[in-house]
């Protein structure tokens, strides 16, 4: 018996596969029945003791149900233990706390000068310049506050649909159909083609959907419609670390506030929503409740707790302590899918724009909607809260950028 | 939407449905605008007429109903008659119609002779122009269009006015008005899926049509079971916390930083984008902090991290008790993370021999784990490298340095002398300290610029609190109520 084992321990050793690296023992004890089947495939005349073999699957062909049988159990497992910690909701909680007032929240600045659908946006850490892209390929910088235009950049493909601004506000990295993310340095010569300067990163086998800087103008992690993230080193266009778990395009990602955190979270067409290790490429924790498209994750302010908009007109907050969905922010009259979520400052608030042309504000903690914002006349394709929380940007099909205090 | 508009449609429960007597003839099934507003206030929860019209004019403009008398697609919240689309022509259906269809139909549409059909200014543009295109396929056109008008003709009077009507709605939805926005319009992330899923539908090819799938990775495998069943092993034997104790802590949290939030809290002086005044930024680029940054810091050691001036401040605390070498690790390996990966190597050496080298310069203690851990990540030099030791130091000083500089008399003296500072420098801004205690000081003012006068307040006060020890709250209101009016 004891021989028989080791001798399948050895062999696991020998074809262990550098991301199999989970510590749980009992992760281990899972992987030496899934391999025995095919070790006793390969070795059956040389094994010693097939009486113990037989108490696991023999046939190729059983292996495969039987564990999916024993995936599928520990799945319905998993949703029984995170339900019985599920002894209050948080909206519940919330009722000792005081209701907001009325808020006036107002456009105080109007963008124009995109040709065509604004895809998305990003604002620099100075809290009043922007990046912002469209379908027709432009990508501009603009000083919000005065609304003057700063810089503009036309890529080579239309629909630029993701961007980011550097840090250091040095940099902006955009990208879209063209399967690359693309790094412009900013110069302050106006006179200068920023194009001339541009920088290939990231490589994709299918469009880009997000990207986002680390907290270093060195590093951008990337999401794509071919179902992967991506860590990658912006100098040598190195790939750092892949992402792999989705099954679907991935549409969108947010980076863990925390200064000591490594952690990212994605959602993606497959209605999943993961959370990352940027170290190893592993998936911490995984949630799975929308019923459509996960079209924008953003994390709590502290961290602990990260919201995510779908196309099944819903806003879902998650918390990662308790593992599990703890709000839903739905009404009967919404029925258009939500493009873009993020919190205020506190995480008292949380901005939704929409399909239907709106903007949705929702009570994090009650749970109701505070206020809705009209204005835009197309599709709210975008939508972020400034640094400092002193007002946020929407981009729109309209082909302007809004910004709302 | 179909949801909203099959339960509209029900007989019992929808929006009643009628025949319009009018002037010459009958107007077959048709509702009023005000019906729809009425039922969606009563039926989906919704308080503001307002919304229930913008939710209508949507539904309008996707083409699921539609005003008979009017090629723009909205919704109004009155008599004007509307009617439902025949789901024939839904969206969902997936129709991306050709421009050949859209000329058959403009032509047929000028084969009929009733005066109510004539073109409108934009559709007569259209239509020339598309003569312009198809020149040598016209006479193809002008068939098919003679073709479709023939049978037209033959349906029942009443059967033709709806049919038409819901025909030109759908082409309002399809090529819409000049300035109208068009909701064919689809995301060119979720369009590629749709077709895969659909197939696509035009008039003249009645059949399903299915594009090619251009992407290889659709098939996306999902991931063997082996390593489903790992993952769902590790999540059951995740630690993970009552709900109860989660909702409290985000209460806790949006309670802390509620008066931080600009939009629950307006910011002091003001929010620049409402009053157009940037000094708030101009006040938070300042090396001064406010007292209201400096209050923030006590939240928690990533609070101090994260601020540039805190950080600053951490790292003199840190130095003036000849313990900084933790910090500068911490803050060096940050460092070392954000380089480019070419860097990496020279810098883990150079982290190695400042910090943990045997008879390093700043020398820290990691426990023997974690050091001989990172002995060996030297070896291979990466990002992560020091990962290890820096937890260790990170927990470190938290549990340690961080508490003694929240309480430490430099803190504190932020903490305060801040305030005091704040009611000489600007009249003008609101303080919550009690002004009519130093209201002769003000009065006496001195000629000297108000900033020179509170910077040198400031420094001599320091001086006089660095040489005792930390001093209660009421106490050095009392020391500085004596000493400003001796600097006057």
């Amino acid at each position: 018996m004891l021989r028989g084992s080791s001798a399948v321990a050895i062999d696991n050793e020998r074809n262990k596969h550098p991301s199999d690296v989970i510590a749980a023992a009992s992760a281990a004890r899972a992987r030496r029945s899934g391999r025995v089947g095919l070790a006793t495939a390969s070795r059956s005349t040389s094994d010693p003791h097939p009486a113990e073999m037989a108490t696991h699957e023999l046939h190729p062909n059983d292996t495969l149900t039987t564990l999916k049988m024993e995936s599928e159990n520990l799945k319905a497992k998993l949703e029984e233990e995170r339900a019985k910690l599920h002894d209050v909701e948080l909206h519940q909680v919330a009722e000792k706390i005081e209701a907001l007032g009325q808020f006036v929240m107002k456009t105080r600045r109007t963008l124009k000068g995109h040709g065509n659908k604004v895809l998305c946006m990003d604002w620099c850490k100075d809290k009043r310049r922007i990046v912002s892209s469209s379908q027709d390929g432009k990508v501009i910088v603009w000083d919000a506050f005065t609304t003057n235009k700063e810089h503009a950049v036309t890529m080579p493909c239309t629909w630029v649909m993701a961007c980011a601004y550097a840090p250091s506000g040095c940099a902006v990295a955009c990208g879209g159909l063209d399967n690359k993310c693309s790094v412009y340095p900013l110069s302050l010569d106006k006179n200068e083609n920023l194009a001339a300067k541009k920088k290939s990163v990231a490589m994709h086998t299918n469009y880009l959907s997000a990207c986002s800087f680390t907290n270093s103008d060195m590093q951008i992690l990337t999401s794509s419609g071919d179902g992967t993230c991506a860590l990658w080193d912006v100098e040598s266009g190195q790939l750092l670390q892949s992402f792999h778990g989705h099954g679907a395009d991935v549409l969108c990602l947010d980076l863990a506030p925390s200064e000591t955190g490594n952690t990212f979270v994605s959602g993606g067409c497959d209605k999943k929503a993961n959370v990352w290790d940027m170290r190893s490429g592993q998936c911490i924790q995984s949630f799975e409740t929308h019923e459509s498209d996960i079209n924008s994750v953003r994390y709590y302010p502290s961290g602990d707790a990260f919201a995510s908009g779908s196309d099944d007109a819903t806003c879902r907050l998650y918390d990662l302590r308790a593992d599990r969905e703890v709000a839903i922010y739905s009404k009967e009259s919404i029925i258009f899918g939500a493009s873009s979520v993020d919190f205020s400052l506190s995480g008292r608030l949380l901005f939704g724009g929409y399909n239907d042309y709106t903007i949705n504000v929702w009570d994090v903690l009650k749970g109701n909607r505070v206020s809705i914002l009209f204005g835009h006349e197309n599709r709210v394709s975008t939508l972020r809260v400034s640094p400092d929380g002193t007002a946020f940007c929407s981009g729109s099909w309209d082909h302007t950028l809004r910004i709302w205090a | 939407m179909e949801d909203v508009i099959a339960r509209m449609q029900d007989e019992k429960t929808g929006i009643p449905i009628r025949t319009v007597k009018s002037f010459l003839s009958k107007i077959p099934s048709v509702f009023s605008g005000s019906d729809i507003v009425q039922w969606m206030i009563k039926n989906l929860n919704i308080e503001d007429p307002g919304e229930a019209l913008h939710l209508g004019t949507l539904m309008a403009a996707h083409g699921y109903f539609f005003p008979i008398s009017d090629h723009v697609l909205t919704l109004k919240d009155d008599g004007t008659f509307y009617r439902f689309q025949t789901p024939y022509f839904w969206p969902s259906n997936c129709w991306e119609p050709e421009n050949t269809d859209y000329a058959v139909y403009l032509c047929k549409r000028t084969m009929q002779n009733k005066a109510r059909l004539e073109l409108a200014d934009y559709e007569a543009e259209s239509l020339a122009r598309l003569q312009r295109a198809f020149a040598r396929k016209w006479e193809f056109i002008f068939m098919q269009a003679e073709a479709q008008a023939k049978v037209d003709k033959k349906r029942d009077k009443i059967e033709r006015k709806i049919l038409d009507s819901q025909e030109r709605a759908f082409w309002d939805v399809h090529r819409p008005v000049p300035g109208c926005v068009n909701t064919t319009e689809a995301d060119i992330k979720k369009s590629s899926r749709m077709k895969q899923s659909w197939g696509t539908r035009s008039r003249s090819h009645r059949g399903e049509r299915m594009k090619p799938v251009s992407c290889c990775v659709r098939s996306h495998s999902v991931s063997p079971p082996r390593f489903q069943i790992q993952f769902w092993q590790v999540q059951l034997d995740r630690h993970r916390l009552k709900m109860s104790k989660v909702a409290e802590s985000l209460l806790s949290y949006t309670e802390q930083y509620m008066e931080y939030d600009p939009f629950l809290t307006p910011p002091d002086p003001s929010n620049p984008w409402i009053s157009d005044d940037t000094t708030l930024w101009e006040m938070e680029a300042s090396k001064e902090p406010s007292q209201q940054r400096v209050k923030r810091w006590a939240f928690g050691i990533n609070e101090v991290l994260k601020d540039p001036v805190g950080r600053e401040q951490f790292l003199k605390f840190l130095e003036s008790e000849f313990s900084s070498e933790n910090l500068r690790f911490w803050l060096a390996v940050q460092e070392l993370k954000k380089r480019p990966i070419r860097e990496v190597p020279t810098r883990v050496e150079g982290i190695w021999q400042e910090f943990l080298a045997p008879g390093a310069p700043s020398a820290i203690n990691v426990d023997s784990k974690s050091y001989d851990k990172t002995t060996q990540n030297v070896k291979d030099p990466g990002r992560y490298a020091f990962e290890d030791a820096q937890e260790h130091i990170y927990k470190l000083m938290k549990s340690d340095s961080y508490s003694r500089f929240i309480r430490s008399s430099a803190y504190q003296e932020l903490l305060q002398a801040k305030k005091k500072v704040q009611l000489l420098g600007a009249p003008r801004q609101r303080s919550r300290l009690d002004v009519d205690a130093l209201g002769p000081l003000r009065a006496g003012r001195h000629r000297k610029s108000a900033s020179t006068l509170c910077s040198s307040g400031f420094r001599e006060s320091v001086d006089v609190l660095s040489s005792t020890a930390f001093i209660p709250l009421h106490v050095s209101s009392v020391i500085y109520g004596t000493l400003l009016p001796s600097l006057i």
